[in-house]
């Protein structure tokens, strides 16, 4: 090729330095790829991939550790946030973040996460909510639907028995440790861009020392849900939004004004 | 440094911060509630990390994660919390991240109460977690021995990069006896090659107990198995008393191992010859050298405040060449002098059975309740 056409030539995509590059095992339409690579475009846009350490949890994001081009350590099933606040409390200026799924976050971590968050711990929590457990074949979770089937709710889940969905995010705005608590889906282009520039934000307020900050992303399990790529992103749209509203549920005033 | 009067949790505290704690993470429970309240006050003072964690699962994870970037951490609890702390043990025995822990045991099972026992031994000694793991466990019977040996506690977590347990029950944590606690050492600069930091030297580093390819689990088993046998070639301890010239041998770790020499101080007086074997590591056990004794003594009395825990172990290394017999009291009583002196001499003035089990004969003696 010529000089003039080499110059021409401009790079527009290409593996986030904060990725490794290797395979994941992750299924085909999981958007746990979508969420990965979200967070390491972030890692590098901020220039702290150097200084990060990363908690990975227990679930299909269990080999976190093995994607990100980060130090992680691997946490005990919903202990990630415990963990992370002895490291973050241990090497305070490191940028100290827990990728966590809904069994692990919302159910036998709720303890851990939202100790951590009233503390106003200073780490961020990428929430990862796909309304099941994934890693074990689908069972019922804390953010499955009323009336969803999943292999332990075969009938779907009925809430006198089985109780209500838990909303993390929400929930997780009442404490006054928190400063940065939202929802975000990864269902189409715009609501993944929406999704970007909010764990953006969430790594900010770590980085400004502002306490606790926690993204919750709705994402797809195609292969539990028993559906294909696309049908789970529609799933998503209707069924999960209507119960799991897109929105910001605190944002610390002191963030007004921030441009990045 | 001279020696003051000191409750056993806040020197055991205070020798953590001496040598050198970087983090402390911590919940209370009685009998152990001293130490946090001491930790809480000297660690933010010196500038160090503190967290009063939201649980003992909050706590031991906090220590795992503090532990993975090769700080000097501890935590403390007693029995119920420690049940809690199991799962984290666990995976940081199999991290191979090193850390020190204070069990300040009391009177159980269940909720149980809040007086002294040694009823976690198995849970201790034989366990600390699911998988094959061997914590190290010392087991200090006065404040003085509870200072040196936490400070000991650091090292050998390190060298070994391993759980160390300090193991006292409630009467030493709650007791006060002078003491003399290490000067201040410098905090630890260097961070070891393993420990997470960021990735600020340009190196990549991941932490976990993951092997999901079997032959790399075990590969990690056999590591951990061989680093044992090294802990067991270089790391017994313990202390003889009267043993020179002893007929008969009792032995007991901690409290009663300290009641016990009471008791065979009044026997020796007597003109009985009996001495006192208190192990110090109960993890490794001393196992050789009762193995050695019971080939010159005539018997063997283990006095615990327990079911009989550390007496399985005596048992395996008396390996029936002699007599056994055993004496505990449980549920946070603890035994007076007299009940052992009087058990040594109905071990030495009478018959004791080889056949037969020294609990089932210890059952026997105690009351039934109606």
């Amino acid at each position: 090729m010529d000089t003039a056409q080499h110059e021409l030539e401009q790079v527009v995509y290409q593996r986030p330095e904060s990725l490794m590059e290797v395979d994941t095992h992750y299924c085909p339409g999981c958007t746990h790829g979508v969420a990965h690579r979200l967070v390491a475009e972030v890692l590098d846009e901020m220039q702290v991939r150097q200084r990060t350490i990363g908690v990975a949890s227990v679930g299909c994001s269990v080999f976190a550790y093995n994607y990100f081009n980060t130090d992680f350590v691997q946490a005990p099933h919903g202990r990630a946030p415990a963990m992370a606040t002895g490291i973050k409390r241990c090497l305070p200026d490191r940028i100290v973040f827990t990728y966590q799924g809904d069994g692990d976050m919302a159910s036998i971590g709720m303890g851990e996460v939202v100790a951590a968050a009233a503390r106003g711990e200073n780490i961020t929590v990428v929430f990862i909510n796909n309304a099941n457990y994934g890693m074990t074949g689908g069972q019922m979770a804390p953010t499955t639907l009323p009336g969803q089937k999943t292999t332990s709710s075969p009938n779907g889940r009925d809430v006198e028995t089985q109780g209500f969905p838990m909303q993390a995010a929400e929930l997780l705005a009442t404490l006054e440790g928190t400063s940065y608590s939202v929802r975000r889906s990864l269902h189409d282009p715009k609501n993944v861009r929406m999704a970007k520039k909010a764990l953006r934000t969430a790594f900010e307020v770590q980085a400004r020392g502002m306490g606790f900050s926690i993204v919750e992303l709705l994402s797809v399990c195609p292969t539990n849900w028993g559906m294909t790529p696309l049908q789970s992103l529609k799933w998503l749209e209707e069924a999960m939004i209507p119960f799991y509203p897109i929105g910001d549920y605190k944002v610390n005033p002191a963030l007004a004004g921030l441009r990045f | 440094m001279a020696k003051e009067m000191m409750k056993g949790n806040t020197a055991i505290a205070e020798a953590a911060i001496r040598a050198g704690l970087d983090a402390y993470f911590g919940y209370p429970i009685t009998p152990q509630t001293e130490l946090l309240e001491w930790m809480s006050v000297r660690m933010p003072e010196l500038g160090r990390a503190f967290v009063q964690a939201e649980s003992e699962l909050g706590a031991i994870n906090m220590v795992y994660g503090a532990a993975c970037t090769g700080k000097r951490v501890m935590t403390s609890s007693s029995s119920p919390g420690i049940s809690l702390m199991m799962e984290g043990l666990s995976y940081i025995a199999g991290t191979e991240v090193p850390m020190v822990l204070v069990n300040v045991m009391r009177g159980g099972p269940g909720l149980g109460n809040i007086a002294p026992a040694q009823a976690d031994y198995n849970q201790i000694v034989h366990g600390g977690g699911h998988g094959d793991m061997h914590p190290i466990v010392l087991a200090p019977a006065s404040v003085q021995e509870a200072i040196d040996l936490t400070v000991l506690a650091f090292d050998l977590a390190e060298k070994y990069r391993a759980i160390v347990v300090v193991l006292i029950d409630g009467s030493l944590g709650q007791m006060m006896e002078p003491g003399e606690l290490p000067p201040m050492a410098p905090l630890k600069t260097a961070i070891p090659d393993w420990a997470v930091r960021g990735g600020d030297d340009g190196k990549r580093r991941t932490l976990s107990s993951i092997y999901l390819n079997p032959p790399d689990e075990e590969v990690t088993n056999l590591r951990l198995e061989r680093r044992w046998q090294e802990v067991q070639a270089n790391e017994v301890r313990y202390k003889e008393y009267y043993l020179e010239d002893a007929r008969y041998v009792v032995t007991g770790f901690g409290s009663a191992g300290r009641i016990a020499l009471s008791a065979v101080r009044a026997a020796r007086a007597e003109g009985i010859p009996v001495g006192l074997l208190r192990p110090i590591s109960l993890n490794p056990f001393p196992r050789q050298v009762i193995a050695d004794l019971s080939e010159r003594v005539e018997g063997f009395l283990v006095t615990e405040m327990n079911a009989g825990q550390m007496l399985d172990d005596v048992m395996a290394a008396v390996a029936g060449r002699k007599p056994v017999e055993f004496y505990g009291r449980m549920g946070g009583v603890v035994p007076f002098p007299d009940e052992i002196l009087g058990e040594i001499k109905r071990m030495v003035n009478g018959q004791v059975p080889m056949s037969g089990h020294p609990r089932d004969r210890w059952l026997e003696r105690m009351p039934r309740a109606n």
